[in-house]
């Protein structure tokens, strides 16, 4: 500070307008999200814009060309097999979406509603499954679905039928499943915090002017709970678009999704630029549905009234 | 005239009717060790504005809920328009009830909450429109039927909680404390108007609330409950006037009491010897008790009057004055009076300078012995 040279007044001054600065609500607004902000522009923003580059350019073996060109787009959006695996891995995270908030939905619920004194431990018990690994939750889920697995060896004990399936692992149902189990807590939890919202008292005044209980939940409840249904919708759809573990582990040939395609381009194929234009095609795709989603429960929304 | 079915009475027939809409035998609600409502019997009359008042954790609410089928009374029975409640739910039941907190739907507009509970009858040809318009038109909230919920202020709100009941036409209306959430003046105004609105759809009106003022201003009836029992049921002139006991006496607003030595006692009449107001013939109440030789009288503020300069009455009581209150319109002088454990509270108008009555001053108060009432403990 130079304000020490020139004397006392103009120190306190100096000090006086540190504090009024340091006190302005959006000074420390920045300061709060700083770290967080930082940490994201450089692992987030920066990788994502270095794709988006990439995805413009050509490979040559082991060079780069810079040349921008389109051509990485027009494979990306017409060869037959990247416009396949986009849409089954649309497929595969809508259908996932959809099981997952229509099973986490009655869970939510009941916690919410009759959870009583022991919503906490309910909570509580939903993140057990977090703490073994995801990837050994989806090799269990290979213990289950396998040729030998609990299933087959189940259903064959009971006589529903003579020989193993190999319809359970390696495909897309098995993708669904286990997709669908790993997330279901991400959609129970938004879902339970919208519904603690919803005033009981709306409930009973539906009641009182003659709702049933399935009327006043389909017409209170419901509605008044989308924002959590659409939140736990997109929570459970965007990721699992991208999922690679997953489909890598019990997809199968037929279970094979975008994303093991965009790690063949950056791995064996060696070529990034059409990995890049794979990933940011992907990106706009889930924006565009996710988008279109809560328009859709929007809509259904108004419908209801 | 649209149809109504529901609340049909005779036009020669402007208040109530003698015929009971609401029936509660001896209804006893328990938690636990705890009782909520006490063996409580009542009848409400079809038609009657009546109020159940009492201050929290008296029972008033627990009976209103059971009343509209959202609690189930532990013994007991309630019937609404002669038909027994039992095991019918709050869905099923003649009655409607307008919340405490309003429950405005807030996804949905003011035409569509009014609408809600029609919407499940599927009228036909426009009859639907047609009584959320005149159900609007009731609490005045024409030309405001596309507005959120949101956008409303708490007195919109509780007039679309209103009409939202009202346009069911209920047998009962059932309200639950619907104006403690209002500021002073609003509340006064809504007073008078639920008050002219039930003079005009003619329906059985039950409100709940702690407030004094709102149900001796309202009633037709009241019923005044402390711990669970009901203590009183009365017109609002007779419960403020004729309290039963102290305990009423003194929730309905000041009451001076005076102990009292019982002199004579005979069918309708108490004779009682007093320090400060000598030997009172008052009438007694019904519910009078005789708990040894003594009793308590009553006196409100009001009814005791300062005696200017050198005017007499035929009954008075000299004392001085110890403190002075200044209220705007009236003026509370606390006067001690030789022989009264307890100096006596008196209100005073202020056209005549109570206001100016200096601390210290000896005065002489006139009273009607009407006024003073005898009452059990």
């Amino acid at each position: 500070m130079t304000a020490t040279a020139e004397g006392l007044p103009p120190l306190r001054m100096t000090r006086a307008r540190r504090n009024a600065l340091l006190q302005s609500e959006p000074v420390q607004g920045f300061a709060l999200i700083s770290p967080t902000f930082l940490y994201a522009l450089i692992l987030l923003v920066l990788p994502i814009l270095v794709v988006i580059a990439h995805s413009f350019w050509t490979q040559h073996y082991l060079t780069i060309d810079r040349t921008f060109t389109l051509e990485n787009y027009r494979i990306a959006l017409t060869e037959p097999i990247y416009r396949d695996l986009l849409w089954r891995s649309l497929y595969i995270s809508l259908t996932v979406s959809l099981f997952t908030v229509i099973l986490a939905y009655p869970i939510a619920y009941f916690i919410s509603f009759h959870g009583g004194r022991h919503k906490s431990l309910w909570l509580f018990l939903i993140t057990i499954p977090f703490w073994t690994s995801y990837l050994l939750r989806v090799m269990s889920w290979k213990v289950i679905l396998g040729y030998n697995g609990v299933l087959n060896s189940g259903l064959m004990g009971l006589g529903i039928i003579d020989e193993p399936s190999t319809a359970l692992l390696y495909n897309s149902s098995a993708v669904i499943i286990t997709l669908t189990h790993a997330w279901a807590a991400f959609a129970i939890l938004p879902i339970f915090v919208s519904l603690e919202k919803v005033d009981r008292t709306l409930v009973e005044a539906a009641t009182d002017l003659g709702d049933g209980p399935l009327r006043s939940f389909l017409r209170v409840t419901l509605p008044l709970s989308a924002p959590g249904v659409i939140s736990a919708a997109l929570i459970v759809m965007i990721p699992t678009v991208g999922d690679y573990v997953t489909p890598k582990l019990v997809g199968g040939k037929d279970g094979v999704m975008i994303a093991n395609a965009i790690q063949a381009q950056f791995g064996k194929a060696a070529n990034w630029p059409l990995g890049a234009a794979l990933s940011v095609t992907t990106m706009l795709v889930v924006t565009l549905m996710a988008g279109a989603t809560v328009l859709i429960i929007r809509a259904l929304q108004r419908l209801a009234r | 005239m649209p149809e109504q079915p529901r609340t049909e009475r005779p036009q020669s027939d402007p208040a109530q009717s003698d015929r009971a809409m609401i029936e509660i035998r001896n209804v006893t609600r328990s938690y636990g060790a705890f009782k909520a409502l006490d063996d409580a019997s009542l009848t409400i009359r079809e038609g009657e504005f009546f109020s159940l008042l009492g201050p929290s954790g008296c029972g008033k609410t627990t009976l209103l809920r059971m009343i509209a089928g959202f609690d189930n009374p532990t013994s007991g029975s309630i019937a609404v328009g002669g038909q027994p409640m039992e095991g019918i739910p709050a869905n099923r039941r003649p009655t409607n009830m307008v919340f405490q907190s309003y429950a405005i739907f807030p996804h949905l507009n003011v035409e569509q909450n009014v609408a809600y509970g029609l919407k499940r009858l599927k009228l036909q040809g426009g009859e639907e429109k047609r009584r959320v318009e005149e159900a609007l038109a009731q609490v005045s909230l024409i030309g405001l039927g596309k507005r959120l919920a949101t956008e409303l202020s708490g007195g919109q709100r509780q007039r679309v909680a209103l009409a939202r009941a009202l346009v069911m036409r209920p047998k009962v209306l059932l309200l639950d404390e619907p104006l403690s959430a209002l500021d002073k003046k609003l509340r006064e105004q809504m007073q008078v108007e639920l008050r002219r609105l039930q003079q005009a759809v003619g329906i059985t009106f039950v409100l709940v609330t702690h407030d004094q003022y709102e149900a001796l201003a309202m009633s037709d009836r009241i019923a005044v409950m402390f711990g669970g029992r009901i203590a009183q049921v009365a017109s609002p002139k007779e419960i403020y006037q004729r309290p039963v006991n102290r305990q009423v006496a003194d929730f309905l607003g000041g009451m001076n009491f005076v102990k009292a030595e019982i002199v004579e006692e005979n069918g309708a009449s108490l004779t009682v010897d007093t320090l400060g107001f000598g030997r009172v013939k008052t009438d007694k109440p019904k519910a009078f008790v005789r708990n040894g030789g003594a009793a308590t009288l009553g006196i409100r503020p009001e009814r005791l009057r300062v005696l200017w300069d050198n005017a007499t009455a035929k009954f008075e009581v000299a004392g001085t004055v110890v403190e002075r209150h200044y209220f705007g319109e009236i003026t509370h002088l606390i006067v001690e009076i030789p022989g009264l454990e307890k100096p006596l509270s008196v209100t005073e108008t202020n056209d005549f300078g109570a206001d100016d009555i200096p601390v210290g001053t000896s005065i002489r108060l006139a009273y009607d012995p009407e006024a003073l009432v005898a009452m059990g403990d």
